[in-house]
């Protein structure tokens, strides 16, 4: 597999003037699991949404490999799991078709799927152990299983990159067990994941690196050096919370990270 | 035999065959975009560009153009309006369409009232498949042969937009393409109703067969046949009957299409409301 990065360069994101992300700025690189931790409302979807060019930025820019998410996008690099409400659960659509959907980008415009289409999408379900409730109409599952189908699409994709937004939010164990180990397998054969999680005890289990976010990246780097008591109550400071005080706090981490560099 | 005397009976009448036939069509494309105007849930999207059409209909009548362009503009144009005052004002999304609707509703009116024309209220507002003009049918297939053909190419694509436009987006499809082919079926299948049922029992055509057949399927492609199928019944039937009790056409349609939504709702076998109470009960 190619090697690849993110660059998210200064992004400062605002919803009706509300700066929802203040000047973020990251990099991510192929063979890595990046957890992103940080409250609700902390800028952990509106990140998400900036790399997916979902939400144009006030300033900076998402490059990947160098390129604007526009041109990246129909070569189904970056796959993007958002969180399930909102989903309409009743839509009349079977697991199968769900996950099928994830080889869209690979179809011609009647989207007629080709065995191998087909074969990846049989092989997305076996891997999330799914196979056998295929042709359930998707509000027939449980929220495990609803999970699984929406990661198997995104394994149908074939990205490299994959982009998951609170995928265990609502999920038994099982399924989080099985997801946290097939992540790791896809981080070894070279892909990259950017997960947002709520659950701050599994992020040590897997995520190679981890970024904490408060409307701003308060700190990013290996999960060993960042995921600090201290850099957590920053984090989850609450109400506390002050813009300026943590831009400081961003340049002397960034210090920190280049002198570590050099 | 009194059956087939029933339904062979009017066929002796050329305006008849042509009323059925229309019909017929007409209920079959409606049906098949009520499918996805359910599920994207743009019925009161539906009721509000089928009234919007009104005052495009009338100056494409006095311009000498097909109906179709002048619901077209206008249709498309009530959505802009729409989302326009939406971004622009606090107002919320409900009242501005219940505003927009009505008032390009209420400039049609005026302009029939005012534009010197063979052109009749009533026919618009109610429907006149009986003495439907070969010139109206030319356009409602045209109509009609455009709708089928742009759903049968894009069907996957506008069943993902409608199930998931993140999802869309993020693998490159251009939403704001499907966004605007919808919007223009809409218009144009408006267009179609409004010749056979008329422009106030439109989103009826547009509503009713998609959510009979969405409680008796689980898949999309069965809720399309059953949809159109079901609307294709309701045209057909209800001209007949219409013909029979002398009444108004499109009331029967629609009456025909609410009676089978009924059954569906009761005698559904998974979603209906029996089913339902007896899956309480175990």
């Amino acid at each position: 597999m190619d090697t690849f990065s993110i660059d998210i360069e200064n992004v400062t994101v605002a919803y009706h003037g509300k700066v929802a992300l203040h000047q973020a700025s990251l990099q991510l690189k192929s063979g890595t699991i990046c957890g992103l931790v940080g409250m609700n409302g902390a800028g952990k979807s509106t990140l998400f949404k900036a790399v997916m060019g979902f939400v144009k930025p006030v300033s900076g820019r998402v490059l990947i490999n160098g390129l604007p998410i526009r041109l990246v996008q129909k070569s189904n690099l970056v796959a993007y799991v958002p969180q399930s409400e909102e989903v309409d659960w009743n839509f009349p659509v079977s697991v199968y078709d769900v996950v099928m959907m994830g080889r869209y980008g690979y179809m011609n415009l009647l989207r007629i799927p080709k065995a191998i289409d087909k074969l990846a999408v049989r092989e997305s379900l076996e891997r999330v152990e799914i196979w056998e409730m295929r042709d359930r109409q998707i509000g027939e599952l449980s929220g495990g299983q609803k999970k699984r189908t929406f990661f198997a699409r995104a394994l149908a994709q074939r990205a490299n990159v994959l982009l998951l937004d609170e995928p265990f939010a609502g999920v038994d164990v099982k399924t989080e067990k099985m997801m946290i180990h097939l992540l790791m397998e896809l981080r070894d054969v070279g892909y990259m994941v950017l997960i947002s999680t709520h659950d701050l005890s599994s992020i040590t289990t897997f995520c190679d690196q981890v970024v904490l976010i408060n409307r701003t990246i308060l700190a990013y780097g290996e999960t060993s050096e960042v995921f600090t008591e201290e850099n957590l109550s920053r984090t989850f400071g609450g109400s506390i919370f002050d813009l300026s005080r943590s831009k400081i706090q961003l340049t002397q981490t960034t210090q920190d990270k280049q002198e570590r560099q050099s | 035999m009194n059956l087939i005397h029933w339904f062979t009976a009017p066929l002796q009448f050329e305006f008849m065959v042509k009323a059925i036939l229309v019909s017929a069509l007409v209920g079959v494309v409606c049906s098949a975009l009520s499918c996805f105007m359910i599920l994207k849930g743009w019925a009161l999207m539906g009721d509000a560009v089928s009234h919007a059409v009104l005052p495009g209909v009338v100056i494409a009548y006095v311009l000498n153009i097909p109906f179709a362009i002048g619901a077209f503009v206008f249709g498309v144009g009530s959505v802009i309006a729409i989302g326009f005052i939406k971004a622009k004002t606090r107002i919320k999304e409900d009242t501005v369409i219940g505003l927009v609707f009505t008032g390009f509703f209420a400039f049609g009116i005026v302009l029939i009232s005012k534009v010197k024309s063979t052109i009749d209220l009533g026919h618009i507002l109610f429907g006149n498949v009986l003495g439907i003009a070969d010139s109206d049918i030319i356009q409602t297939v045209i109509i009609s042969v455009v709708t089928l053909v742009t759903l049968a190419i894009l069907r996957k694509d506008l069943i993902l937009f409608c199930f998931d436009s993140t999802h869309a987006r993020s693998i490159g499809l251009n939403i704001t393409f499907l966004y605007y082919t919808l919007l223009s079926l809409l218009s144009l299948t408006a267009v179609a109703g409004l010749q056979t049922v008329g422009i106030i029992l439109v989103v009826a055509m547009l509503v009713t067969p998609g959510a009979t057949a969405y409680l008796l399927s689980d898949r999309f492609d069965h809720m399309l046949l059953i949809s159109m199928a079901s609307g294709m019944f309701s045209s057909v039937i209800g001209t007949y009957i219409s013909y029979y009790i002398d009444g108004s056409t499109g009331g029967c349609i629609v009456v025909l299409q609410t009676l089978l939504f009924l059954a569906a709702m009761i005698f559904a076998p998974k979603h209906g409301l029996l089913a339902r109470s007896k899956q309480e009960i175990l």
